[in-house]
């Protein structure tokens, strides 16, 4: 009897996602499949598309299991060991917070959409891997509220991270970000999320910020993190594929898709000084800069990538030069912003001690000291006089990033803000850059229905008038989950644990 | 000279004879020890072959095991039982 040969890699992948498939006959492909014309993208011919990984279902859940199984163990022995006592510093945690508010809720969204466009894509291939990725996604956001359960359990501020993501002001900048993928068809979703947020801007997200948990001894976020980023992998490649294939598919597509490129790059980018902030400032220590990290991921390792796909007609993202100028201004400015309006904040801020102002001058030679310490060391001072500073009032959003106006025109005069104003139907609407200016003049009908969030509580809708009925709105607790974190429930809780620490003698004088 | 490749593992057992296979069959890569990972750079291309990772490991190994301590990676992506590769074109 003649035994089978396995079939090779190669094989088994065309067994799962070629032929599986059908054109159907009660109803027109076009109503079965609505959404994948409207765009003007045009596909002839579905099966140009292949993920390079090849993974089969079987090996998927093996290789899936695997890994959790590997990272419920640690985060099983972190929460029996208290692990959250080994962290470098009570600050520390506030990063997670961010992160639990602002990004977990992201993967959840990535997937609700990736498991609609598992749905309607036409092509076989494609649909499959975007199933994958939406079990992926869901994962994520399960494994990052089971290991940061154990932080809530000793820190504020992580209690509603759902809620919040749909109400709070700072929270409103993912939310604007990925909904505005959503809301957009098939092909700009997966150009936005798969190919500007995955391929092109998460390496700044997840490897250096985990390895700054590394690095902080948070073992559990570590472990979650390059969990989730080793499924990261393979979406960075569905997106890098996704590109290829549609700019191969027909010559019509390349001016689509390198406007979507522009437009995602810009959206992602902005999110990302969230990102930044939390990468020099609460990141206690802090393995690598914002500017180390853009220069390494993004001038370097994206430079690479759009020389490679030159060949396609594609070019970098438009405004790529803004963000690398940006880089030496932009964890500054956003720490600045975050530190004046912390009270409104479901973390806490802080001025850096003696220790990370020098680190910061270090990193950032050409605007630290000159722009930014002397204004932080103003601050220092006010605080120990006992007025630690807050700003009164509500900031002027960006129509379209939804990011308080503080970024400033880097590129001629760094200390003046960077304002753009555009007239639509009579009416006047602010934008923060030139390139959130031209998102909005291009999609003027969408983005006039921004759901800004200071605009939202001046017309009544957040729950109240003053900063206690919104606080109240947004299910954060007043007095335990915001203001600054010297003196915070946090803070005395860290030294009942720990002892008094020398960083809180500088940063309380 | 050609743009860079990389590949990111994390810095645990399981990658050590991964790591090893790729200083034995890239001559021009590059390791970085970061906190946490080992991040991995290659002028042009970078491969991972089935049998030298299983010669030190001592052990058979197969490419898609590559995906448990993956943290990120840059290039074109070839894979196929016996090997994984990364590059670029131009």
């Amino acid at each position: 009897m003649a035994v089978k040969k396995k079939l090779n890699m190669r094989k088994r992948y065309e067994v799962l996602t070629r032929g599986m498939g059908w054109d159907t006959t009660y109803q027109p492909m076009d109503k079965v499949f609505p959404y994948d014309k409207f765009e003007g993208i045009k596909i002839k011919d579905w099966s140009g598309w292949e993920d390079p990984f090849r993974l089969t279902v079987d090996s998927y859940w093996k290789y899936q299991a695997e890994k959790e199984k590997k990272l419920y163990a640690i985060i099983d022995s972190f929460a029996q060991n208290n692990g959250h006592l080994n962290v470098s510093d009570g600050r520390y945690v506030n990063a997670l917070k961010l992160f639990i508010q602002g990004v977990t809720p992201l993967e959840y969204g990535a997937h609700r959409h990736y498991a609609h466009l598992g749905r309607h894509f036409r092509g076989e291939g494609t649909r499959v891997a975007c199933q994958m990725q939406s079990i992926d996604e869901l994962r994520h956001c399960q494994t990052q509220l089971h290991t940061l359960s154990h932080y809530n359990k000793h820190f504020n501020g992580m209690h509603d991270p759902f809620h919040m993501f749909d109400r709070v002001w700072y929270l409103s900048v993912p939310k604007s970000y990925f909904e505005d993928a959503m809301t957009a068809g098939p092909f700009e979703f997966i150009t936005s999320i798969s190919f500007s947020f995955e391929y092109v801007l998460t390496n700044l997200l997840f490897v250096p910020f985990m390895s700054g948990a590394a690095y902080n001894g948070d073992m559990a976020t570590v472990t979650f993190g390059f969990s989730a980023q080793s499924d990261e992998a393979r979406h960075m490649t569905l997106g890098l594929e996704i590109i290829k294939f549609m700019v191969e598919q027909h010559e019509d597509n390349l001016p689509i898709i390198q406007g979507y490129i522009d437009k995602h790059f810009w959206r992602a980018y902005r999110v990302l000084a969230l990102i930044a902030m939390m990468q020099d400032y609460m990141l206690p220590n802090s393995p690598m800069s914002w500017n180390e990290a853009w220069q390494i991921y993004y001038v370097e390792n994206m430079g690479a990538l759009f020389n490679d796909l030159s060949r396609y007609g594609l070019r970098m993202p438009k405004y790529s030069d803004v963000a690398t100028a940006e880089a030496e201004h932009l964890s500054h400015q956003t720490w600045s912003d975050f530190y004046n309006f912390t009270h409104a904040a479901s973390f806490h801020t802080w001025m850096p001690d003696d220790r990370k102002m020098d680190w910061l001058s270090e990193k950032y030679p050409n605007t630290f000291d000159k722009h930014y310490r002397p204004r932080f060391e103003q601050w220092r001072e006010m605080e120990k006089a006992g007025e630690r500073h807050y700003f009164k009032g509500l900031p002027q959003l960006c129509q379209t990033c939804q990011i308080p106006m503080f970024f400033t025109e880097v590129m001629s005069d760094p200390m003046k803000i960077s304002r753009r104003v555009s007239m639509y139907k009579g009416d006047r609407y602010h934008t923060c850059s030139d390139g959130c200016k031209d998102i909005f003049e291009n999609e003027p009908e969408k983005f006039i229905q921004a759901w800004l969030p200071v605009h939202q509580i001046f017309q009544g809708n957040c729950g109240g008038a003053d900063l206690s009925d919104v606080l109240k709105y947004y299910h954060l607790n007043e007095g335990e989950d915001n203001m600054e974190y010297v003196g915070s429930p946090d803070h005395k809780r860290w030294q009942e644990w720990k002892g008094e620490d020398k960083q809180d003698e500088t940063a309380t004088g | 000279m050609a743009d860079n490749v990389f590949l990111i593992l994390q810095d645990n057992e399981d990658a050590r004879p991964i790591i090893e296979a790729i200083e034995q069959d890239n001559q021009d890569a590059t390791i970085d020890y970061q906190p946490g990972m080992v991040r991995i750079e290659c002028p042009g291309r970078l491969v991972v072959n089935r049998d030298s990772v299983t010669e030190f490991r001592g052990q058979d190994w197969d490419p898609m095991e590559l995906q448990l301590n993956l943290v990120s990676l840059s290039g074109n992506i070839d894979e196929d039982d016996d090997y994984f590769a990364l590059s670029w074109s131009s």
